[in-house]
């Protein structure tokens, strides 16, 4: 019981910036009613209401396979599936809302195209295999993202990771799943996989962010804890990671230069199109308007359902007020 | 725990029972136009894997909280020391361990 406090000792006086950097230094978590620099909320705001936003825009490319799944049992997946991403973007809405964001106002700079999503879901699933790949490399790459996420130095974006990422190896095992039985099936199936892994590869690898030397925004969130590895660790872990599972799946990773390099106990591989990932972030991917519409129309066709949540709940509050005074 | 603008729903924050036995534990918020749908919600985004046996689902604006040291850094020293929580810190008197007793007395 020697603490500070418990031997009198004379309080230190010291800002409320250095209580700040004391906390991350002593790597605890930071909270909602904690003081934090202006810089830290609005990092945190932005990259937590982009993550929300991926989560509810990548509900797009699977949920529109949802009636043309094969089997009863593959839609009853993908339904739970999509529906985990509703969760994991209302998840995280929730941490964004701590920081002192406004959910509604997330939404709408999500469709006025002032807040970003992730590049990787503004590329079309032209097949079911597409289903498969998203679950294996996009949810795999997600993982890898969002792990060390888990430690992040803010708590409710911690704590939401945590939740996500339980979910995410459901994700992750359906969609390989999904493959290895396509793979057993017909040569055309066998084409179909290959197809869908040679379309997704690059755009994988790119969700990671640009290199290291190209990311203006990870030196300070990595000082802050925020973010734990830089990007280019990150896709490295992701390729190691998926090597040996393309190899058991017997897919071919559309990367010439991709090898194992013993002296580094790491794959070297090939440098994807940046230039792409910057048009695809600034607007010009190959859905990027289709998905933006379509969120726009889920939210305005579903004005009629919550102002009549609104107008039951009033009637109700108005009954029990009725009911009280009687 | 911010107030509602433009007409929002109010915000709930959602505490669930992992099984019998066990507190309810806050778990996150969610936006509710009333109880019943804040209830309803809360089993769709919060236990949609057996997380759960019991829900509450408290009005943000409701809840009385105190507030976190690091408001007030002269009387806060360390950061995690909360002036509030002072009453706490300088009573050791209050452990077990206060009390010297000889290593042979036995079950105690």
């Amino acid at each position: 019981m020697n603490t500070p406090a418990a031997t009198g000792a004379p309080p230190e006086t010291r800002g409320l910036e250095s209580a700040f950097e004391d906390t991350i230094a002593r790597d605890q978590r930071v909270e909602p009613r904690d003081w934090m620099p202006e810089g830290y909320r609005k990092t945190l705001v932005r990259q937590i209401a982009q993550h929300a936003h991926s989560e509810i825009i990548g509900m797009q490319p699977e949920g529109e396979w949802i009636t043309r799944a094969p089997s009863l049992r593959r839609k009853a997946i993908l339904f739970a599936k999509v529906q985990d991403e509703a969760g994991h973007g209302l998840y995280l809405y929730s941490a964004a809302e701590t920081l002192g964001a406004d959910r509604s106002d997330m939404t709408e700079r999500l469709i006025e195209g002032r807040q970003k999503y992730s590049s990787i879901f503004n590329y079309p699933t032209r097949t079911f295999a597409d289903v498969g790949v998203i679950g294996w490399f996009v949810d795999g790459a997600a993982i890898c993202n969002q792990v060390p996420l888990c430690r992040s130095s803010y708590g409710p974006y911690g704590r939401a990771m945590v939740r996500v990422c339980k979910e995410e190896s459901f994700h992750q095992r359906q969609g390989y799943e999904l493959l290895l039985t396509m793979m057993r099936g017909t040569d055309a199936q066998r084409a179909m996989v290959q197809d869908a892994v040679n379309r997704w590869w690059w755009p994988s690898l790119m969700m990671f962010g640009p290199p290291d030397d190209n990311s203006p925004n990870s030196a300070r969130s990595m000082a802050w804890k925020i973010k734990r590895h830089t990007n280019d660790q990150l896709r490295q872990r992701f390729v190691d990671m998926t090597v040996p599972q393309a190899e058991k799946l017997g897919v071919t990773l559309p990367d010439p230069e991709l090898r194992r390099n013993e002296e580094r106990g790491h794959h070297d591989f090939g440098s994807p199109d940046w230039a792409e990932l910057q048009r695809v972030i600034s607007g010009d991917g190959p859905c990027n308007a289709e998905r933006i519409a379509r969120r726009r129309a889920a939210h305005e066709e579903g004005a009629w359902v919550r102002e009549a949540a609104t107008a039951h709940a009033a009637k109700q509050a108005a009954r029990t007020r009725e009911g009280a005074a009687a | 725990m911010s107030e509602t603008t433009k007409g929002d729903w109010p915000l709930y924050e959602v505490f669930v029972r992992g099984k019998r036995g066990l507190n309810h534990v806050h778990v996150g918020s969610l936006r509710a136009a009333d109880d019943h749908m804040a209830l309803t919600h809360a089993r769709d985004l919060y236990t949609r894997r057996n997380e759960g046996v019991s829900i509450w689902a408290v009005r943000s604006d409701t809840i009385a909280a105190s507030t976190p040291g690091e408001k007030d850094p002269f009387f806060a020293p360390s950061g995690d020391k909360d002036p509030f929580f002072a009453p706490s810190g300088d009573k050791v008197y209050r452990h077990p361990t206060f009390y010297d007793i000889p290593d042979d007395v036995p079950h105690i």
